[in-house]
């Protein structure tokens, strides 16, 4: 059969089960373009290829399937880097298309060309330059492979003109032949045994959970080894929703075992357990700097097992002393068999102290804030979209404050609810983020919390959620400052507040209005439940603005580089 | 704990990496090194018996634990199918050197005597100058580069070294295990 680059192309995404493009067009990409309508692809035009990158993450991160996004060349492509990179660091699968002046031209500074393959590659987890058009149908192959396999990931496949219109024979390869890739699935079983020696013989252990155990599906065996093995557990920011919070959604009916996030902005009782604990069992985390604070002071006196696909993460920040490389999912099942055929002994004896020790952490300072005046504040408005979205929405967010306060105050039960930019921490992500993933979950309530700042870093992608008829919802925490930035000024730089006021902002509810979607706005604290009942009945793009206290900060805070038992509370 | 800065413990480590010979291969290995802030000492590159694949062997520093952390770095780059770490092994290490040397008409005779002792080979002649070929281990390039130092060097080329394991192991022909992943494997994987 004799195709085109550009059939080729559709035919290739057909068969990787790709339904829709988030994309903008552009001279180099118009033969994709031109042929697209003869193909059944939904195709997502964004109004800023940054906001096709991260709303095909989003899509990634919600369904997890590959995110696709397709971009024109030079400018179209180098406007997809941030996103390419937030991709990167929180290991989402995606595979990004940009188009390319014609190979002939490569090399002569022709218009609109940009070397993106050499941009790209410290953030994808490979790129490649289709140069022939017999080697293009391999190539989207192995991208989509790449980028669902092993530890997940973002590839670039960067497309030249003339090989797009250029005609060969279409052969789909059947297999993916790569000579210097095989990621290791199967942990090495006599790691496992050593761990699990390890784990009978702790006192104190705790599990410290990260985004792994969601890429990996390994939530349902995550749960279960920390309940027969009565483990309390924490995550990172990546890896809430990989155990369950509470007992019943929307409640604040706690699971015994739930400790919160750890870090920097994590919880009392989970950097005290962690501070503490002599075994401290890693599960598809890495161990940022975020996390550990001054790496010398982390779990100090702990053994600690690390469970990673991706080998280059263990020991890397932390010496671990029993590395297991491997899918969490597989090495989690192996593990829960181990204790299934042999039980620990008198476990709830055993546990008794510890346990008893965590309950009083979290007692001691469980997450809270100090409603104070007539004014709102940013955590009761997280609380109060919890409570009345029954803790069943997606949540995305920016970046900062808001952030954090999310990952406090709003409680997650399932993987793929919280969808947030760890790793490169970009604001401008959260809101192309949940359209995206209102994509790829048409069912679900889903809801950007967004800081004043970040909102206006991809505004223009509201015209977006209208035309698509994507009822997504923000909710804009608005305290008039680059908060977090504000609130390290505050602590560390003498309240110097250069350039972090955010004086003149615009009329959000005009705004939202504006673009055809519907603006809604509470200063009084009576007024936030109204709105957030009002948001969700409506189905549409919704803006919610919460005028919220100027200098609320988030806390328990670790300062950067201190050891995690020395926070600042509220 | 880790820290790529220098260290007390940093010691010279050789290391050998088998690569797909694709475009962008040596801009992906040196980028690595410029971007995770190792060292590299030095790099060779040349295609090796078997079509489509090249041999680059560099020489970084760094403590067990950085250098632990650059081979699996290497071992993550998509095209690069083998990491050979000399280490715990015999191996054969060699590099070339071109010197051209100050040679006036009283010196000419020593020069060549320290030519001949280090088996190296004058490859170009003018009336004030050799050019002269040299190929050993490290120990014996410092060396004649010592003792022609006193003459005067004009200009040095070094190719950076070459290594190799001794013995029968052949890396990158038959012993090499291809990776192939069919599409059944492939959903067992995800
Ligand atoms: C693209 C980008 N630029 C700058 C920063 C640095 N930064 C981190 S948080 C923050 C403030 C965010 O302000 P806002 O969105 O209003 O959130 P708040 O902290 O007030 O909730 C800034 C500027 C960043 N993370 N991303
Ligand atoms: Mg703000």
């Amino acid at each position: 059969m004799k195709l085109t680059g550009a059939q080729i192309f559709f035919e290739c995404l057909k068969r990787e089960g790709v339904d829709v493009i988030f994309g903008y067009p552009g001279g180099a990409v118009l033969d994709i373009y031109h042929e697209m309508s003869n193909h059944n692809i939904k195709h997502i035009l964004v109004r800023h290829e940054q906001g096709a990158a991260h709303a095909a993450d989003g899509y990634a991160r919600a369904s997890g399937k590959v995110g696709v996004c397709l971009v024109t060349s030079g400018p179209g492509a180098t406007n997809t880097v941030t996103g390419i990179a937030t991709a990167y660091m929180d290991s989402v699968p995606m595979v990004v298309f940009t188009g390319q002046v014609p190979t002939h031209l490569i090399g002569n500074d022709a218009f609109q060309e940009v070397d993106i393959t050499g941009i790209t590659r410290p953030c994808t987890k490979h790129n490649y330059l289709v140069k022939d058009v017999r080697d293009l149908a391999r190539v989207i192959r192995e991208a989509f492979y790449l980028a669902r396999s092993g530890r997940p990931g973002p590839v670039l496949v960067d497309l030249p003109k003339n090989v797009i219109q250029a005609v060969t024979n279409f052969v789909y390869p059947e297999t993916v032949n790569l000579r210097g890739y095989r990621p290791t699935i199967e942990p090495h079983k006599g790691q496992v045994k050593r761990a699990a020696q390890a784990i009978r013989k702790a006192k104190r252990p705790v599990i410290y959970a990260g985004g792994g155990v969601i890429h990996s599906g390994a939530s349902e065996e995550l749960r279960k080894l920390a309940e027969i093995l009565q483990i309390p557990v924490t995550t990172t920011l990546m890896g809430l929703g990989g155990f369950p919070a509470t007992l019943k959604k929307g409640t604040k009916e706690f699971h015994p075992l739930w400790m919160g996030m750890l870090g920097m902005h994590g919880t009392y009782c989970a950097n005290m357990a962690v501070s503490n604990c002599d075994l401290l069992f890693a599960i598809g985390a890495r161990f940022d700097d975020r996390v550990t604070g001054k790496v010398e002071a982390f779990a100090p006196n702990a053994t600690i097992i690390h469970i990673d696909v991706d080998p280059t993460s263990i020991s890397k920040n932390v010496i671990v002393d029993i590395p297991i490389v491997g899918d969490c999912k597989r090495t989690l099942q192996y593990l829960i068999s181990l204790f299934e055929e042999e039980p620990i002994h008198e476990l709830k004896e055993k546990r008794r102290s510890w346990l008893e020790q965590i309950d009083e952490w979290k007692r001691a300072h469980p997450l809270t804030y100090k409603q104070e005046g007539n004014v709102i504040k940013p955590q009761f408005v997280v609380e109060k979209l919890y409570e009345l979205s029954k803790g069943d929405a997606v949540i995305t967010t920016e970046v900062g404050q808001n952030q954090m306060w999310t990952a406090q105050f709003y409680h997650f039960n399932e993987p793929r609810t919280l969808i947030t930019s760890g790793g490169l921490g970009t604001m401008g992500y959260g809101f192309p983020a949940a359209i995206g993933a209102q994509v790829a979950r048409p069912d679900k309530l889903v809801i950007d919390i967004a800081g004043d700042g970040s909102i206006q870093m991809n505004i223009q992608e509201l015209v977006t959620a209208v035309c698509n008829e994507l009822p997504v919802k923000i909710a804009i925490l608005n305290n008039g400052y680059l908060g977090m930035v504000r609130q390290w000024q505050e602590l560390f730089y003498n309240k110097n507040y250069c350039q972090t006021c955010l004086s003149a902002s615009p009329d959000f509810v005009k705004l939202a209005e504006a673009y055809g979607a519907v603006g809604l706005k509470a200063v009084t604290p009576e007024e936030v439940e109204p709105v957030i009942k009002r948001a969700l009945e409506t189905p549409k793009t919704v803006i919610m603005e919460f005028v919220v206290d100027k200098e609320e900060g988030v806390y328990p805070m670790v300062p950067a580089g201190k050891p995690i038992n020395e926070m600042l509370l509220v | 704990m880790s820290s790529n800065g220098p260290n007390e413990n940093n010691q010279r480590h050789t290391i050998g990496v088998l690569v797909e010979n694709q475009p962008g291969v040596l801009a992906r290995v040196a980028g690595l090194f410029s971007g995770r802030g190792f060292n590299i000492e030095s790099l060779t590159v040349a295609e090796t018996n078997e079509p489509g694949m090249s041999r680059i062997t560099l020489v970084t520093t760094g403590d067990q634990h950085i250098v632990e952390q650059i081979i699996k770095q290497l071992n993550k780059l998509i095209n690069v199918i083998k990491v050979i770490e000399f280490r715990n092994m015999e191996f054969v290490e060699r590099e070339m050197a071109l010197i051209k040397v100050k040679a006036e008409k009283q010196s000419r005779a020593e020069i060549l005597r320290i030519v001949d002792i280090f088996r190296a080979k004058v490859v170009d002649v003018s009336p004030y100058s050799y050019i002269i070929e040299v190929t050993g281990d490290e120990g014996k390039i410092s060396a004649i580069l010592e003792l022609l130092n006193q003459f005067g060097i004009l200009e040095l080329a070094r190719t950076g070294k070459a290594a190799m394991a001794r013995g029968k192991k052949e890396y990158g022909k038959k012993g090499l295990p291809h990776k192939i992943v069919t599409r059944e494997q492939e959903t067992v994987d995800e």
